[in-house]
């Protein structure tokens, strides 16, 4: 599901910019061609409404799963103020511990509740650009097509800004790339266990 | 205490075989920061580049034409025949509208009113062709209504004319025929689908702000739907054909996707 998503994402990612080129929202701001993917507008937003399907598919299966599972209450909550001012305490000293790559500290329990609400938003505002006039109930909601359109484009952004870090944060503890190939290691169930 | 697997469907029932990561430990650990990210990056560059190669790939291709082809059909479900597209006050009319088409203004070619004629073909029982005169005689309606150009810009238009549906029945077409096709004086072409055309804010347009449209966006005729992209609306038409063959168009062909509802 996350290689799915990661395939899916890095297409769209790259045919949005090239979309985006025809239409530019800020002046400065122009993807270099090399950048993007589908060679012209044409070409860009078949690949982009191919992958949309990819994305809201396995989209919707991990979110089913994810509640289904009780894999979202387990890993991602509670998130605890205490624990997250620890964490980024920690972090600043250097001292923070990767040693079970099973459990998110606080600080990865919140960047993942805010990608994947990011990446709701994201489909909310992508299906109010695609059809302005036939989900129109939607589009209000964002305010004007442009404004549909800038929270589409400030969406991608953090979207970026969350794969940057996130990446590098995975190069970083190598342990990890392992634990996504192979599945991970096993995990208790018992929450009461589970933190040092 | 016992260690149970979590209950992921993708995880083996025997649980992973926690070896093979054992042996690649000291590995693991000996792996360079530096040299991971620039491996990364190269590896990065390579699907770019490969990337290149795929996109022009012919079976790629294909695929994407098939699914742009199957959201064609998602869109026809999506369609909602009496919804409405959102209207605006006359005060948030921009004027001159906006040009567009596949070359630039200063190429447009002004068509002659009076020797300007509207043929019509296919599935249609009065096929005799009309004049300026008679097509502006006929009871018009106004709405005013966003404009959506494919490329992401749009503005609010007040654009007149006769219902689509209406001209449709009086000339007797057959409406349930699958699609309504368009040739123009500039050699566009394009075509829609019949639940478009017969969609309340779908009309042939023959003013803009209440005046006659002026030569660059389709003096005499043109077409002015609200449920569709910009670019899914002719203009200077010349012929109506009523058919059930797919008739593609212009931008169509070139790869932009056929239904491009909004």
């Amino acid at each position: 599901m996350h290689w799915t998503n990661a395939l899916a994402m890095i297409l769209l990612i790259g045919s949005g910019w090239e979309i985006y080129n025809d239409e530019v929202i800020f002046g400065w701001l122009h993807f270099p061609h090399w950048m993007t993917i589908g060679g012209g507008a044409e070409g860009a937003l078949q690949w982009h409404f191919a992958a949309m399907w990819l994305l809201m598919i396995n989209g919707l299966c991990y979110l089913a799963y994810g509640i289904a599972t009780g894999r979202f209450r387990r890993k991602l909550l509670p998130v605890s103020p205490r624990e997250l001012i620890a964490t980024i305490r920690d972090t600043l000293r250097f001292k923070l511990g990767h040693d079970d790559i099973t459990h998110y500290n606080p600080v990865q329990k919140l960047l993942y509740i805010g990608v994947i609400l990011i990446i709701i938003v994201q489909v909310l505002s992508g299906l109010a650009v695609w059809k302005p006039v036939q989900f129109s109930e939607l589009a209000t909601l964002f305010g004007s097509f442009q404004g549909s359109r800038l929270v589409h484009f400030i969406g991608m952004a953090l979207i970026v800004g969350f794969l940057v870090v996130h990446v590098a944060l995975a190069l970083i503890v190598p342990k990890t790339i392992g634990a996504m190939l192979t599945g991970g290691p096993e995990v208790e169930d018992d929450d009461r266990h589970s933190r040092e | 205490m016992p260690k149970t697997p979590s209950p992921s469907i993708f995880r083996p029932a025997s649980g992973v075989d926690q070896s093979m990561l054992a042996e690649h430990k000291a590995l693991l650990q000996e792996i360079d920061r530096r040299k991971v990210l620039r491996g990364a990056v190269s590896l990065g560059a390579l699907t770019m580049l490969t990337g290149c190669n795929v996109t022009r790939t012919d079976s790629v291709q294909s695929v994407l034409k098939l699914i742009s082809q199957f959201n064609d059909k998602v869109q026809e479900l999506l369609f909602r025949p009496n919804h409405l597209a959102p209207t605006f006050s006359e005060s948030q009319v921009v004027k001159p509208p906006r040009f567009n088409a596949y070359y630039d203004i200063e190429d447009m070619v002004p068509l002659d009113a009076a020797k300007w004629k509207l043929e019509l073909a296919g599935k249609i029982k009065d096929k005799r062709s009309w004049t300026a005169q008679q097509i502006y005689a006929l009871p018009e309606q106004e709405w005013i209504v966003r404009h959506i150009c494919v490329e992401g810009w749009d503005y609010i238009g007040q654009w007149s004319g006769v219902n689509l549906r209406e001209f449709l029945e009086r000339i007797g077409a057959d409406l349930t025929a699958k699609y309504v096709s368009f040739k123009c004086a500039d050699d566009y072409y394009g075509s829609i689908d019949m639940a478009t055309a017969l969609h309340p804010q779908t009309i042939l347009a023959t003013r803009y702000a209440k005046e006659p449209i002026t030569d660059p966006f389709g003096f005499p005729l043109r077409l002015r739907t609200a449920t569709k992209l910009g670019f899914k609306n002719p203009k200077w038409i010349t012929e109506i054909e009523v058919t059930n063959q797919y008739r593609g168009g212009y931008w169509e062909d070139r790869g932009f996707n056929w239904f491009s509802g909004i």
